[in-house]
């Protein structure tokens, strides 16, 4: 019986996770997409691939949030749930290019 | 090389404040330069090794790898930053009375100072392993020659250790019957930051909800990327926009040390202030 309700009460989350996946790629240090729409008040797991040979640090001040992004590789955030508004970001390693925001609207 | 520099600053300049101030707080024991050059050095070759290891640390649980260790890194800083400043209230007013006898109660001192070597072998292993990968990434690019990039590394490291020493040589001139309420409430402090860093990186993973977003948000009025900001984020853990769990995580590591700080203090002697 717990282990019923358990599964039934974990439901709400899968479907709360589903669609919600988003990605940015780092290409050449340049973010693409270098502006991400979100909607607001929903939290978002962010993938962030970097496909250049030298590591990036995805960091966000607005966001509160830093992660090393190895060559080649890719990592996922978990973002928001935000209010609406721009939010900027920054590949900490290569700030001159690698520059985006998210928009929650 | 300048760029490479000063992104190496920021990276080790945290590391370097927490070191500066450790130092000036531990100034009565006996032996601590060892400790201190030894958790350095330990921490050091651990940089490496995670920069090595980013990897596979970061796919480590699903991707959020990295979160988990950086929280792990910074509890264990928590614990041993708030255990050594219970002990130094304790012990604070004999190290200013007379610092040889407590130097010399050779166990007690030196489990002090191992824990004082872990904390900063950790901080130099979380912001060295960043910089390592950031130069190697430089390198690899073959846009920079070696010469360029291990100078700029050299340059930025000596200002952050300037800085950590500026910090040193300041605390060292406060009058001694405030130094160890300075000490310890920067400590106290840190620590405190240190706390609500690892409730966001715990955010960051899905691990923890993150209750209210923001609490408040100051980013307009202090914004965390200017002078003040990056120093008070580094020194109060100085948040613009923070999440409850944050908060929560601040408040609780504040209040559980500086109620332990309470509790072990011994009365006063007059004599000794």
């Amino acid at each position: 019986m717990r282990r019923i309700l358990l599964s039934l009460a974990l439901i709400p989350c899968l479907a709360f996770a589903a669609g919600l996946d988003y990605t940015l790629t780092i290409r050449d240090h340049r973010f693409e997409p270098a502006e991400l729409r979100i909607p607001a008040g929903k939290k978002i797991k962010l993938t962030v691939d970097n496909q250049d040979a030298s590591a990036e640090e995805f960091e966000s001040h607005d966001l509160n949030r830093e992660k090393v992004v190895p060559a080649k590789s890719k990592a996922v955030l978990h973002i928001g749930p935000l209010k609406p508004g721009r939010y900027s970001f920054v590949g900490e390693f290569h700030e001159k290019t690698a520059k985006g925001a998210i928009v929650a609207e | 090389m300048f760029g490479a520099a000063i992104i190496v600053l920021r990276e080790t300049f945290e590391a370097a404040l927490l070191i500066g101030i450790i130092a000036a707080a531990t100034r009565a024991i006996a032996g601590r330069g060892r400790w201190i050059a030894a958790g350095i050095l330990a921490g050091l070759a651990g940089a490496g090794v995670v920069a090595v290891l980013t990897g596979q640390i970061a796919a480590l649980f699903e991707g959020v790898g990295q979160e988990l260790f950086n929280a792990t890194v910074l509890g264990v800083a928590v614990i041993l930053l708030g255990w050594h400043n219970i002990w130094m209230s304790a012990h604070g007013t004999e190290l200013a009375a007379g610092a040889r006898r407590v130097g010399q109660d050779v166990t007690e001192g030196r489990r002090q100072l191992s824990a004082i070597l872990i904390v900063i072998a950790l901080a130099v292993l979380r912001e060295g392993s960043e910089s390592a990968l950031f130069l190697y990434g430089l390198l690899s690019s073959g846009e920079n020659s070696g010469y360029a990039v291990a100078s700029g590394g050299v340059l930025g490291l000596l200002a952050g250790a300037a800085l950590g020493l500026l910090l040193y040589a300041g605390m060292l001139r406060i009058p001694m019957r405030w130094f160890f309420s300075v000490t310890s409430t920067l400590i106290l402090l840190l620590a405190a930051g240190m706390a609500s860093r690892m409730a966001a990186f715990l955010i960051q993973a899905d691990v923890l909800p993150g209750l209210i977003n923001p609490v408040w948000d100051l980013s307009m009025v202090l914004p965390v990327d200017s002078a003040i900001g990056v120093l008070m984020h580094a020194l109060i853990g100085y948040d613009a926009a923070p999440a409850g769990t944050q908060v929560v995580f601040y408040a609780v590591t504040f209040l559980t040390i500086l109620a332990g700080m309470w509790r072990v203090r011994r009365p006063l002697p007059i004599a000794a202030v």
